[in-house]
């Protein structure tokens, strides 16, 4: 079976090669942590504590001015997410007050409306962040980190919650604040966690570090609610498909078998 | 339909005569299947099954996501974030789609390659190979057009690029720009007929590639050595082909069932790996992307167009020579159209007698070379403009067009090929005879 070998290492090298052309050219001076969460390689998973503790971090912290506008308070109930009940899910949603068409006013938001849009001080929608930001690029634009830590997008997001040095400077009336993730290396947010700032229900550690791990991998999930049934499907695809190929492999080959034995019987004349 | 004497359907039964005097569809089809191919075929002979799945697999998953997409620059982003999230399976037909195109276009450049090795360009198949070259044209109008559609940031952007490129032609680019995008900018008009043509040019293609098919079963397959199987007798083409089924319909499923698991993969552990961060944010006329960089497809092609600048003696020349007409811009426009018309006008500037390259000992270094050439100017496409990419980029350009321009015509003259092969059978005795390993 050479010949699938070469296929494979071809596959792989070209892969890369193609993904090399996806990436721009990283900016060297970011530093990206290589943070270790649950759900990377093809076999992770989402770990609903941590997704439950992002969430909070969320609510109590960046939902002040961030958004999760494609997000609905039903999807916390949903397979795959932070595995509230739908009457967590309901009593989580009626914290929030959203305008109604029609009764023309504000009324507590149920499971099937989306998390508000919050853009007022002209922060990002977060529902997308964690696949709209890539953490890791290279080497020389080939694509290669990508293959070994994978996009980086949470650790983006991580790194950029803890990578504040604490220096400020003002630029046109605006208060800039150096990060050492950020590309550029000011960014105009205020540094939003500290560590001990939220208590967790479940006694987690709540140091800086654990919180914006906690808040990436929740956003993780919120880019991406069905990566974890993407990843049973795509391991069963893979498992079909390579059965499928043995199979056809033996067929291909008994089915050849007589041309070539013939040949054969024909070159040692 | 071949040339290649063979069996031709015969209706037995009264229904399959009364069908065959009124539609002979069953025998077209038989004939078809049936048609003699080459029994030495490599695995590189495996893409055109590869490129068959795609296009069906690419309308199939298509047709699905037209059920829950709106074409609006207010909802388009929102819509794609609704199949992501709420349309059941919507996540894996939208990455389905989204991946299958990068197969699409590993495969269409493996096929494409693998016909510049083996000569399949040359006589008689002339017409075969123009085909395959509007059908790659249209499959990179269509990728093109079907990138915009999720309406992020670098769908948006990489429009006005792209679509500027015409603008650049002298004289009529302006309203020819206004006139693509139905609208002085990038927006609603653009988004809705990209999403039009979108939509209409996979069946186009599908048109063409049954002519393509329709065109390579009247010359009959080429195969590695180039040797035309023998046609006096139904004996003798015997010796040289098999049947299309079963022999090379299974062995096409095999390669396309290890395609597909390598794809799985992809799509099912690291379906943004191919993709970029930028277009998760919604479009934005007033934020332009850091680097706006084309699919990775495209990339050759892109490397081209920004290799010309201004400060290059060829573009400061035709610059002088027409008055300034052709500027650097309009220059690079020309030299990316260019770098694929020089290809397809392969058939007339290879003057070679030897159709495989196989037994062309100076063609296979100029050949490799043009492989890590193409592969040059993908990653360079994708770098910064700036020293050194520059002028990798310039020099990767060059011999590209000098492959084709210079090194074809002139090869046919000054190499001494080696002997070929009298039969297909030959060869394919001489390859089982000596070894055990796999068909190759």
């Amino acid at each position: 079976m050479t010949m699938i070998k070469k296929l494979t290492i071809s596959a792989v090298a070209a892969l890369g090669l193609m993904a090399g052309g996806a990436m721009a050219a990283g900016d060297s001076e970011q530093h990206i942590e290589d943070f270790d969460f649950s759900f990377e390689g093809p076999f992770g998973t989402f770990d609903q504590h941590q997704l439950q503790r992002g969430l909070q971090v969320y609510t109590e912290v960046c939902s002040s001015c961030h958004g999760l506008q494609y997000l609905y308070f039903r999807n916390l109930a949903d397979e795959g997410g932070p595995d509230y009940t739908e009457e967590q899910a309901r009593a989580y949603a009626e914290q929030f007050e959203v305008y109604d068409d029609a009764i023309d006013d504000f009324r507590p938001a149920t499971p099937a409306d989306n998390f508000p849009v919050n853009d007022g001080v002209g922060a990002p929608d977060l529902t997308l962040m964690a696949k709209a930001r890539a953490g890791f690029h290279g080497p020389a634009g080939l694509g290669i980190n990508q293959i070994v830590y994978g996009m980086g997008g949470p650790e983006y997001i991580a790194s950029l919650l803890t990578g504040y040095t604490g220096e400020t400077k003002t630029q046109a009336g605006t208060t800039l604040y150096e990060n050492t993730a950020f590309p550029g290396g000011w960014i105009s947010m205020a540094p939003p966690l500290f560590g001990d700032d939220i208590e967790y229900a479940d006694g987690h550690s709540n140091s800086l570090h654990h919180e914006a791990e906690d808040v990436a991998a929740f956003l993780m999930w919120t880019a991406e609610p069905h990566m974890m049934a993407r990843q049973s499907a795509g391991f069963l695809g893979v498992i079909f498909l390579s059965v499928l190929s043995v199979l056809l492999y033996l067929t291909n080959k008994s089915l050849w078998k007589p041309v070539k034995d013939r040949a054969k019987k024909a070159a040692e004349k | 339909m071949s040339g290649i004497p063979h069996d031709h359907y015969e209706p037995k039964t009264g229904i399959e005569k009364w069908i065959d005097s009124r539609l002979p569809i069953v025998g077209l089809l038989y004939d078809t299947l049936m048609i003699p191919t080459p029994k030495n075929l490599n695995w590189m002979w495996i893409w055109g099954i590869v490129l068959t799945f795609c296009l069906a697999m690419q309308i199939v998953t298509g047709i699905v996501l037209v059920m829950h997409y709106t074409p609006h620059v207010d909802l388009a982003f929102a819509s794609v974030e609704h199949i992501m999230r709420d349309v059941n399976g919507g996540h894996m037909i939208r990455y389905f789609h989204m991946n299958g195109a990068s197969l699409f276009f590993v495969a269409v450049y493996a096929h494409i390659f693998r016909g510049l090795y083996y000569g399949s360009y040359k006589a008689p198949r002339e017409i075969t190979w123009i085909i395959g070259m509007l059908i790659y044209l249209m499959m990179m109008g269509t990728a093109f057009m079907g990138y915009v559609l999720p309406w992020g940031q670098m769908s948006f952007h990489g429009t006005a690029v792209i679509t500027g490129l015409f603008g650049a032609i002298p004289g009529i680019g302006e309203a020819l720009q206004a006139w693509l995008l139905g609208a002085g900018a990038v927006g609603q008009p653009a988004l809705n007929r990209f999403f039009s043509l979108h939509y209409l040019l996979p069946f186009v293609i599908a048109g063409l590639v049954i002519v393509h098919i329709w065109a390579f079963h009247t010359t009959g397959n080429n195969n590695p050595t180039g040797v035309d199987p023998r046609k006096s007798s139904k004996a003798e083409a015997e010796k040289d082909t098999l049947p299309f089924w079963p022999y090379f319909v299974i062995k096409d499923l095999f390669a396309l069932a290890v395609i597909l698991t390598v794809f799985m993969a992809v799509v099912g552990f690291m379906p943004n790996y191919l993709g970029h961060p930028d277009n998760y944010i919604p479009a934005n006329a007033l934020v332009t992307p850091a680097h706006i960089v084309p699919e990775w497809y495209f990339l050759p092609f892109y490397a081209i167009l920004r290799a010309f600048t201004a400060d290059v003696w060829a573009v400061q020349l035709v610059s002088a020579i027409t008055g300034g007409i052709v500027d650097a811009k309009f220059f690079g426009v020309l030299a990316m159209f260019g770098a694929i018309a020089v290809m397809a006008l392969a058939p007339w500037l290879d003057t070679s007698s030897v159709r495989s390259g196989r037994y062309r000992p100076m063609f296979k270094w100029y050949f490799a070379l043009l492989v890590i050439d193409f592969f040059v100017l993908m990653w360079v496409g994708a770098r910064p403009a700036e020293f050194p990419y520059d002028w990798i980029s310039l020099i990767a350009s060059a011999y590209w067009f000098a492959y084709f321009l210079v090194i074809l015509p002139l090869l046919g003259v000054i190499e001494k090929p080696d002997a070929t092969p009298d039969t297909i059978e030959d060869d394919f005795n001489a390859h089982y005879g000596k070894s055990e390993t796999s068909a190759e």
